[in-house]
């Protein structure tokens, strides 16, 4: 059973990671080469996982090594494979191989080209690692790794100063998130005391957690996805992530990390099942983001960017769908919420992936972003023309393509709620609108920029194969949920009981027309050119500059948050440079003053009174030495005197008998008596030596 | 009694004058000598005249008679060691006992 060994998933590409980074970073082709094995390989094993998990009719497997075991408190490290799991494995795996062939030819010539494959193994390693997770503790762990290899990879051309900043940005707003899913996740440890996602689904089932500790611990694990996701409002970093590689744009920013905040909202939806107030919050979100990007991207000009908003509209649709399913269940009803947003995760990776490796192909041909300097490239680049234009029939959600049968869902999913179905069709109607702007203008028309055309030429074959590829998963992707099969994606990815689909040709009649429609006027106003985009967007000047503007989201925050929090940091930085400084300056240099005081005091008046000691009992002795005469009869004349002296002094009787004058005149007479001597043996001794060499 | 300690005292200073001006050093060791025999005669003096009793003082000058013979033979000795290192017996060779 290769199930037992699915933790082999994850460490396949982080072997590829160190491979590449200590052995094979000089070696562009076979690091390329090595990294793509890994991939593959780990890919071969999600398919037989699938198999059989499928085999096991979707019974979970959990394996776990437990390294913290206290009584209250277990943290483990281990894997959990249930059908979720094992369906993100074949999304992540998929789209990673297919966008590693790709970045072959897309790199190349890069010269940070082995490093490039280093960071995709590495962001593959994090992601699969986040999807076998089998505890909260890990997805975390996974999950910062994920935003790592994410800002990265996001400035990995860093000299570029817009993509320095796009990674700052894009990791310092996730941060945002993460902050939130801390919170949550100190409240999870806390309240359940555990991580495992089955035991703390398991307390909220039993219902001993409080309802309102439910709800919060919900929606701070949600701000995590949030983040994550690009969700309203911190969705501002994903349109500046595209300017990291394209192919990083396509298996990170649209594809799988991305889809990492879905996945958590779906992987714990226990939690939110116990809370409908969480999930209804949940589900508000994801309209406001869903509706937010759809708008902005009407008009955008930048081919990446638009497809940046359509990734987080199509995100927010996920993360509505999970709502309003969590919303209905909590409320004892039943809805394909979860299905649909899974399965539309599931769709939504291959085309999102494809739109993106396209917009690759199509930037490689023409060296520029922006579409109103493209057109006609369908007749340069047939491949890419295509399996582009697959891509947004599917992401319309045309019959049959994989997009309208998970599309279908959330209109489904939202049609108990008439605001959440007004809206779902509207962001459908914009979508199929945006992505046939963005494929007339592209590949359709005259082109608008002569010598662009001119030099545009097709996408090397392992380019265009990964697009092959991905455009028939486009397709056939979705026919997996049929709602007229029995054992389908429903029956297999669920939450609770399982969920039987029924078509409801209604429905699916209704989200055709809307997207036919988009798709409709797109074609009048961008091919025919009967309806005049420059006349719409004059005649709605107001709506036209807000959305251009995305709403002045990054204004706004601009405004609101970075400014005072750099007004902030200016004064902490003058008070810092001022203050503080100047208070351990002003110290030093009272130090240094107080010091040369002490210096003074020392040279003058300490070693002044050491030397000046010494230098007083070396005067004294240069007095004192004209006693040293070395004359025995001197010698013995001092004895002698001072024997008379005590004598004298000793006789008191005699001095106050004969009165002190006598004694003060024998006193004297010794003294001077003493200095002659003194005189005459000095002055003999320096005649000594004269005398006797006169001898 | 007065006579004998006039005679000791002339003796005591004539030997005293010569320990402190002789330049030779059998000279003082002799003027020494002369000292010590002043103290015996005032021993012996003020045995007789203070304390008759007793033979203290005679006792006590035979003892610095012996003591002087003794002093004398160590006295002579550093003489000649003296001369020995100095080849010469004067005091005046004084340099080398200070610093």
């Amino acid at each position: 059973m290769i199930t037992k060994f699915a933790f082999l998933i994850p460490l396949l590409p982080l072997f590829g990671f160190v491979m590449i980074v200590f052995f094979l970073r000089w070696k562009e082709r076979l690091s390329a080469v090595f990294s793509i094995m890994t991939i593959l390989a780990a890919w071969v094993m999600s398919v037989i996982v699938l198999i059989e998990t499928l085999a096991r009719h979707g019974e979970a497997y959990e394996a776990f090594y437990k390294f913290v075991d206290l009584p209250r408190f277990i943290l483990e490290i281990g894997i959990l494979i249930d059908p979720l799991t094992a369906v993100m494995l074949i999304v992540v795996t998929t789209v990673g191989a297919c966008v590693e062939i790709y970045s072959v030819g897309y790199m190349h010539n890069d010269p940070r080209f082995s490093r490039f494959f280093a960071y995709l193994s590495l962001f593959l390693f994090s992601m699969l690692g986040l999807v076998v997770a089998n505890n909260f503790f890990m997805i975390f762990i996974f999950w910062e790794l994920v935003g790592l290899t994410s800002y990265l990879l996001i400035g990995f051309w860093f000299e570029k100063k817009s993509a320095a900043d796009a990674c700052k940005k894009a990791f310092i707003t996730t941060r945002m998130g993460d902050l939130g899913f801390l919170v949550g996740l100190f409240m999870i440890a806390f309240y359940f005391g555990t991580f495992n996602y089955g035991g703390v689904f398991a307390k909220v089932g039993e219902g001993v957690i409080p309802a309102g500790i439910i709800t919060a611990a919900s929606i701070f694990v949600f701000c995590g996805a949030v983040g994550k996701s690009a969700q309203w409002p911190l969705h501002v970093w994903l349109p500046d992530a595209m300017e990291g590689p394209t192919p990083v744009s396509a298996l990170i920013h649209a594809a799988t990390m991305v889809a990492a905040g879905v996945y958590l909202v779906a992987r714990s939806m226990s939690l939110f099942v116990g809370s409908a107030e969480a999930s209804l919050v949940v589900a508000i979100i994801g309209l406001i983001t869903s509706f937010m990007a759809a708008s902005i991207g009407l008009v955008q000009n930048d081919i990446k960017r638009v497809l940046a908003y359509s990734t987080v509209s199509q995100l927010g649709y996920m993360i509505m769908a999970l709502g309003l399913y969590g919303y209905d269940t909590a409320q004892h009803g039943h809805s394909p919420g979860f299905y649909a947003g899974t399965f539309h995760l599931y769709t939504h990776a291959f085309f999102k992936g494809l739109l993106f490796l396209g917009a690759g192909s199509v930037i490689h041909a023409v060296h520029t972003n922006d579409i109103q300097e493209m057109g006609g490239l369908v007749r340069k680049m047939k491949t890419t023309a295509i399996t582009f234009m697959i891509a947004s029939l599917s992401i319309a959600g045309i019959f049959p393509l994989a997009g309208f049968w998970s599309k279908d869902e959330i209109v489904a999913a939202a049609s108990h709620h008439p605001i959440f179905l007004v809206g779902t069709l509207g962001i459908a109607f914009m979508t199929a609108f945006y992505m046939w702007r963005l494929c007339f203008l592209t590949f359709w028309g005259e082109p608008r920029d002569q010598h662009r055309y001119d030099h545009a030429h097709e996408s090397p074959k392992n380019m265009t194969y990964p697009l092959v590829f991905l455009a028939v998963m486009s397709v056939i992707a979705g026919w997996v949920g049929l709602p007229w099969l029995h054992q389908g994606f429903a029956s297999f990815v669920y939450h609770g009981e399982a969920y039987h689909p029924h078509a409801n040709y209604l429905l699916m009649g209704i989200s055709l027309i809307v997207g036919l429609s988009g798709i409709y006027l797109a074609y009048l106003m961008y091919y025919k050119k009967s309806i005049s985009a420059e006349a719409m967007a004059e005649r709605f000047r107001p709506i036209y500059k807000l959305l251009y503007n995305k709403y002045y989201f990054d204004e706004i925050y601009h405004a609101v948050l970075i400014r005072p929090v750099l007004a902030v940091a200016d004064f902490m930085w003058t008070f810092d440079a001022r203050v503080v400084d100047g208070l351990v300056n002003g110290t030093g240099w009272l130090t240094i003053k107080w010091s040369d005081i002490k210096l003074w005091f020392d040279t003058w008046i300490v070693d002044g009174a050491v030397n000046g000691s010494g230098w007083l009992v070396r005067q004294g002795a240069n007095i004192l030495r004209f006693l040293q005469t070395g004359s025995m009869q001197f010698y013995a004349l001092f004895i002698l005197v001072v024997l008379i002296v005590f004598g004298v002094f000793k006789l008191e009787a005699t001095a106050v008998l004969v009165g002190w004058p006598f004694v003060s005149i024998i006193f004297v007479l010794g003294v001077t008596l003493l200095w002659l001597f003194t005189r005459s043996a000095f002055v003999r001794g320096r005649n000594g030596g004269q005398t006797k060499s006169e001898e | 009694m007065l006579a004998y300690l006039v005679l000791a005292l002339v003796l005591f200073s004539i030997g005293l004058f010569g320990v402190l001006t002789r330049r030779n050093t059998i000279g003082i060791l002799m003027s020494l000598e002369l000292m010590f025999n002043a103290v015996n005669i005032n021993f012996v003096v003020f045995n007789k005249f203070v304390a008759t009793s007793a033979l203290v003082g005679q006792m006590f000058a035979i003892f610095i008679v012996v003591v002087a013979a003794a002093e004398a033979v160590a006295g002579l000795a550093i003489v000649l060691l003296l001369y020995r290192n100095w080849q010469g017996i004067d005091t005046d060779n004084d340099s080398v006992m200070k610093w």
